[in-house]
């Protein structure tokens, strides 16, 4: 059964994203609990990485101000390790497939299920070579979370029936970041997820960056996902952003 | 199976927006690369506009000064825009333009694969967009013009070490931002299936030449092709119709920067470890927790932190050789191939000269070393000459 079905439960869901070590990895431990507080039904943890392909300027930014802090895989581990015996709120990792590929796939998905860790993201490993990742993941009971996007047409089922945990439905064209206007075959898209996996809840990200476009993207899907958003004002703010996010967060959470 | 693997190497390894991009354009290439009017097209191309067949030059003088093997040069630095990059731009353009884009993104290094772009872009009528790192900018700035000149628009990316690595990361970013009427013309055998099988096939005229070429002069196979490798596509060019030919040693040469031992290096097939990025599995410079190392050779083309996959299985199996190649030896090249033979060849080929000139000697007069010489050199004397503390104006 998967742990990820729980985020799902209690209505639409709210899924931030923060990366980790972006301004410290105190900062970082600090905002889990204050999403958490704020309702949040899952936390996304982005593990940086160097050359973030599917990121825009706001999240690669982040990605690089953690890696200059010294953040590496381990110290994630290690941050999860400490929330864990405080907290039990659902934790998917986001990442790219070079930093779990070189962490060793078996001994990466080992660690996620000692730590409680829910889900796994790979925006760099599509529906083709996801059985290398898949596979270990399951075994450790961690849910290896598949994407589709507007241009996925004919995939779409194919991808769906596969999938577990929930579905990361893209918003639109284009990499992570800020945006006005969303494709407008969502509905759609999301239509023929159900038609072939009824009990697979989707949720909508890339670009989502107020409460009336989560508003939105919820209504149409089973939730709504925020990221350059969020690490906007942990950009603005620095170490004092905690209860900046926790005011956005309970805005967005109540929108959905 | 999964698709475009080369041994362990290769793969599909993109968000999932692009899925569909590339498996259409694996589709119009399986269809035109039969196709006997493509096929047409692009021979005229090649040998009208691109000035092919390119000679194969005996050097004499570099050959008797070495006094070994015979060293024959492939100049596809007398190509049209200066490199063999047009090879591969004619190809993936006609395709392009087949399939209905009307739009052309491309990442460039040394601005030789940006300046290819932007030029057949200007001939078909295609709109071209490049994307160059900012440190290249200023170390290339010509042809950061020369694209301009031509009608492209040149995007300056300064995210990460602003190189090649970053531009291709900034161009694939792009891609995923507008893709129904842009086609990403990837310059080098790398990335996602099917780019490197494509790229190699359109840069393997020059290995089909070289095999033609040298049957006439000599009667006989070289006993020895030599490529410089960043990506690896003049290299895989030069090498692949001498894969089956097992009397033929294949050796690529990397660029090892201040030295393959040191942390300012692009050798990737010396010190990296395998990974996965840019679409693909092969080798990479990285550090032990996976994030891609910063890289470095004076070359700006051959300063990319992965190899293609096809490459990596070469190296895995034994077929090709790899050594690394230092900033160093290569000036010292560049400047012997200006003075001995009066051809002033690209700080990248000047990497394969480098060994030529070390191999050659330990060889006999009988035996022939091939040197692909897959660019000119123009566009490297302002930074060699810097490299030898003279300041030169454009």
């Amino acid at each position: 059964m998967s742990k990820i079905n729980k985020v799902f439960k209690n209505g639409k869901a709210f899924i931030p994203f923060i990366t980790v070590g972006d301004p410290d990895i105190e900062t970082s431990e600090n905002l889990i609990y204050e999403l958490e507080k704020a309702g949040c039904d899952l936390i996304e943890l982005g593990i940086p990485f160097s050359d973030p392909t599917a990121e825009g300027p706001v999240i690669m930014a982040a990605s690089e101000r953690a890696l200059k802090n010294g953040i590496c895989t381990d110290d994630v581990f290690n941050l999860v390790n400490k929330v864990r015996q405080k907290s039990q709120v659902p934790l998917a990792f986001m990442t790219y497939a070079n930093v779990i590929f070189s962490y060793g796939i078996e001994k990466f998905a080992k660690k996620c299920e000692e730590e409680n860790v829910d889900a796994i993201i790979l925006p760099d490993v599509p529906y083709e070579e996801k059985n290398q990742f898949e596979k270990v993941f399951s075994a450790h009971n961690v849910d290896f979370i598949s994407l589709i996007a507007p241009t996925s047409k004919g995939r779409v089922k194919m991808i769906a029936k596969e999938a577990k945990g929930f579905l990361y439905c893209v918003s639109s064209l284009g990499v992570t970041g800020e945006r006005s206007t969303f494709s407008n075959n969502l509905e759609d898209l999301i239509k023929t997820v159900k038609s072939v996996n009824p009990s697979l809840p989707c949720a909508i990200g890339f670009g989502i960056s107020n409460a009336k476009q989560a508003h939105e993207m919820a209504k149409i899907s089973d939730g709504a996902i925020v990221g350059s958003a969020i690490v906007k004002i942990i950009a603005k703010y620095g170490k004092n952003c905690v209860s900046k996010v926790g005011e956005f967060a309970t805005e967005l959470k109540q929108s959905v | 199976m999964n698709k475009g693997y080369f041994g362990i190497h290769g793969g599909q390894y993109v968000p999932e927006t692009l899925m569909n991009a590339i498996l259409e354009l694996e589709e119009a290439y399986n269809k035109y690369k039969v196709d006997e009017q493509f096929n047409q097209e692009l021979t005229y191309l090649l040998n009208e506009y691109a000035n092919r067949p390119s000679r194969l030059y005996y050097a004499k003088h570099m050959s008797e000064d070495l006094g070994g093997a015979k060293i024959y040069l492939k100049r596809e630095d007398l190509n049209h825009t200066g490199a063999h990059k047009i090879n591969n731009v004619i190809g993936q353009c006609l395709l392009a333009k087949k399939m209905g884009k009307t739009r052309v993104i491309a990442e460039t290094g040394a601005g030789q694969h940006g300046v290819a772009t932007a030029t057949v872009a200007a001939l078909m009528g295609l709109e071209c967009e490049i994307f160059m790192g900012q440190e290249d900018i200023e170390r290339q700035a010509l042809n950061a013009y020369k694209m301009r000149l031509l009608g492209a628009k040149v995007n300056s990316v300064t995210s990460g070490t602003a190189t090649l690595k970053d531009a291709v990361s900034q161009t694939m970013r792009e891609w995923t931002n507008r893709i129904s009427d842009t086609h990403y013309v990837l310059g080098s055998v790398m990335g996602p299936h099917p780019f490197p099988t494509i790229v190699r096939d359109f840069q393997a005229v020059i290995s089909k030449e070289i095999k033609q070429q040298i049957l006439e002069k000599e009667g006989k196979l070289p006993n020895a092709v030599l490529a410089c490798v960043g990506g690896g596509s003049n290299a895989i060019g030069a090498f692949y119709n001498f894969i089956d030919d097992k009397s033929v040693r294949l050796i690529g040469l990397e660029a090892a920067g201040l030295g393959a031992d040191t942390d300012r290096t692009a050798a990737t097939l010396t010190v990296g470890k395998l990974g996965i990025f840019h679409g693909m599995k092969s080798y990479f410079c990285q550090d032990e927790y996976g994030q891609i190392d910063p890289v470095y050779s004076i070359s700006a083309g051959l300063d990319y932190p992965g190899i293609g996959p096809e490459h990596a299985n070469l190296k895995d199996i034994g077929r090709a050789e790899y050594y690394p190649i230092t900033d160093q030896m290569a000036v010292d090249a560049f400047e012997y191939l200006s003075k001995v033979e009066g051809i002033i060849p690209a700080i990248e080929s000047s990497h394969a000269l480098s060994y030529a000139i070390e191999l050659a000697p330990k060889m006999s007069k009988d035996q022939i070393i091939v040197v692909n010489l897959s660019g000119r050199g123009d566009k490297d004397c302002v930074s060699i000459a810097k490299y030898r503390g003279e300041d030169i104006n454009e």
